[in-house]
């Protein structure tokens, strides 16, 4: 299951998480931020035990998106040990994914 | 409603509206100009069945001639955007909006990157490629668009009911009709920042900005794509096997999706996407 991710749980999910986490920034109203849903399905499939798959919404979520200076969607990051490991801009590839983890 | 809208009318698109043609469908084809050799009068002396050489340009007008005289719909226009509803696609050119199932994007690779120093720094930092995906962030900001023509005002349109502060950038160029918002027309030189970008500057001053949209000249299709969501890496369009990118009913043959840019090559992908379309539809048909 891709996770839902928030403000509470934000910390717990992906700042402590031992293993990498890959967070999808969207919002609802973003047309091209749909298209990634169904590949994070697959990836989220493909990573398990490995990495964890969430997404973030940055309407509801917002403290969590300036956070990370968030200005652009889709944005995907990597996040290691707490902190972030690389991010991209616009709907990428399973493969490409699968690579910023580097699982 | 079409069945087949081809954008792009260079080796690639108007094989496949030959091939398309074939199997009984009639396409749309799309182009905005002879794509990487307009203007190329260099000879191309390696492609199959010339015993002379011929201008590059030339062999790509005698593609579209050729389309012409077999009864294919061939209009000149440059689209604009590219949207989907739930029947099919809407791509809206220059002058219209038309309506298909599919669309085959094969317009080549002539995107035109932005050589101003601070534009990949801020990009994603201020810096915006899509209003309609980025334009919530920067509700009742201070605003700059750059651009000059119809694809500028089509991004200026929506970014004018989230701002009522937005500056246009034409960066030298001449703006094709009048606006009610401000105008500056100096070449842009940089644009400037800390974390995010905070200035544009120009040969007359700088200019404070919150955020900053690129809309000059026509969009790529690597630009229409990745506002509907299609995946696109190091600036090729990924397709599976069948010539389909992820979303259904786009298709993409080409130059824009990578490998070798040859004439051939283009050929090739040009006459398999068609089929793939013929199949596409035809399954689609069953169906319904």
């Amino acid at each position: 299951m891709v996770l839902h991710l928030t403000t509470e749980n934000f910390e717990k999910e992906v700042l402590q998480s031992d293993l990498p986490v890959l967070v999808d920034f969207w919002a609802t109203w973003c047309s091209p931020c749909l298209r990634v849903v169904p590949i994070l399905e697959e990836l989220d499939k493909e990573v398990i035990g490995l990495a964890k798959v969430g997404k973030l919404d940055v309407d509801a979520e917002y403290e969590i998106a300036d956070q990370f200076g968030i200005m652009s969607i889709p944005t995907i990051v990597v996040f290691k040990n707490g902190k972030v490991h690389q991010s991209v801009l616009g709907v990428q590839s399973k493969a490409t994914l699968r690579k910023l983890l580097e699982v | 409603m079409k069945k087949v809208i081809i954008i792009g009318y260079g080796p690639a698109g108007v094989t496949a509206a030959i091939y398309l043609k074939r199997t009984g469908i009639d396409p749309l084809v799309i182009g905005k100009d002879l794509g990487a050799l307009d203007g190329y009068s260099d000879l191309v002396e390696n492609f199959y069945g010339f015993s002379e050489p011929i201008e590059g340009y030339k062999l790509i007008q005698n593609g579209v001639d050729q389309a012409k005289n077999l009864g294919i719909e061939v209009i000149t226009d440059s689209v604009i955007s590219l949207k989907q509803d739930e029947t099919g696609f809407i791509v809206k050119t220059q002058k219209k909006s038309y309506h298909s199932e599919t669309v085959l994007l094969a317009t080549g690779k002539t995107r035109q990157t932005l050589n101003i120093p601070g534009f990949s720094k801020y990009r994603g930092k201020g810096i915006s490629m899509c209003a309609t995906c980025d334009g919530y962030f920067y509700r009742r900001k201070k605003l700059a668009i750059v651009g000059c023509g119809p694809y500028m005002l089509h991004e200026l349109e929506y970014l004018n009911r989230i701002s009522s502060d937005i500056t246009v950038f034409t960066h030298g160029n001449k703006l094709s009709t009048e606006i009610e918002n401000p105008i500056v027309s100096d070449q842009i030189l940089s644009f400037r920042g800390d974390e995010k970008i905070s200035h544009i500057v120009t040969e007359k001053g700088e200019y404070p900005v919150d955020g900053v949209f690129i809309a000059l000249g026509v969009p790529s299709s690597v630009d229409f794509a990745s506002q509907l969501g299609v995946v696109v890496e190091k600036n090729n369009i990924s397709v599976d096997e069948n010539y389909q990118t992820n979303i259904e009913g786009l298709f993409a043959a080409g130059d824009i999706i990578g490998g070798k840019l040859q004439i051939a090559k283009s050929v090739y992908d040009g006459m398999q996407a068609a089929d793939s379309i013929y199949l596409y539809l035809k399954n689609k048909s069953k169906k319904a």
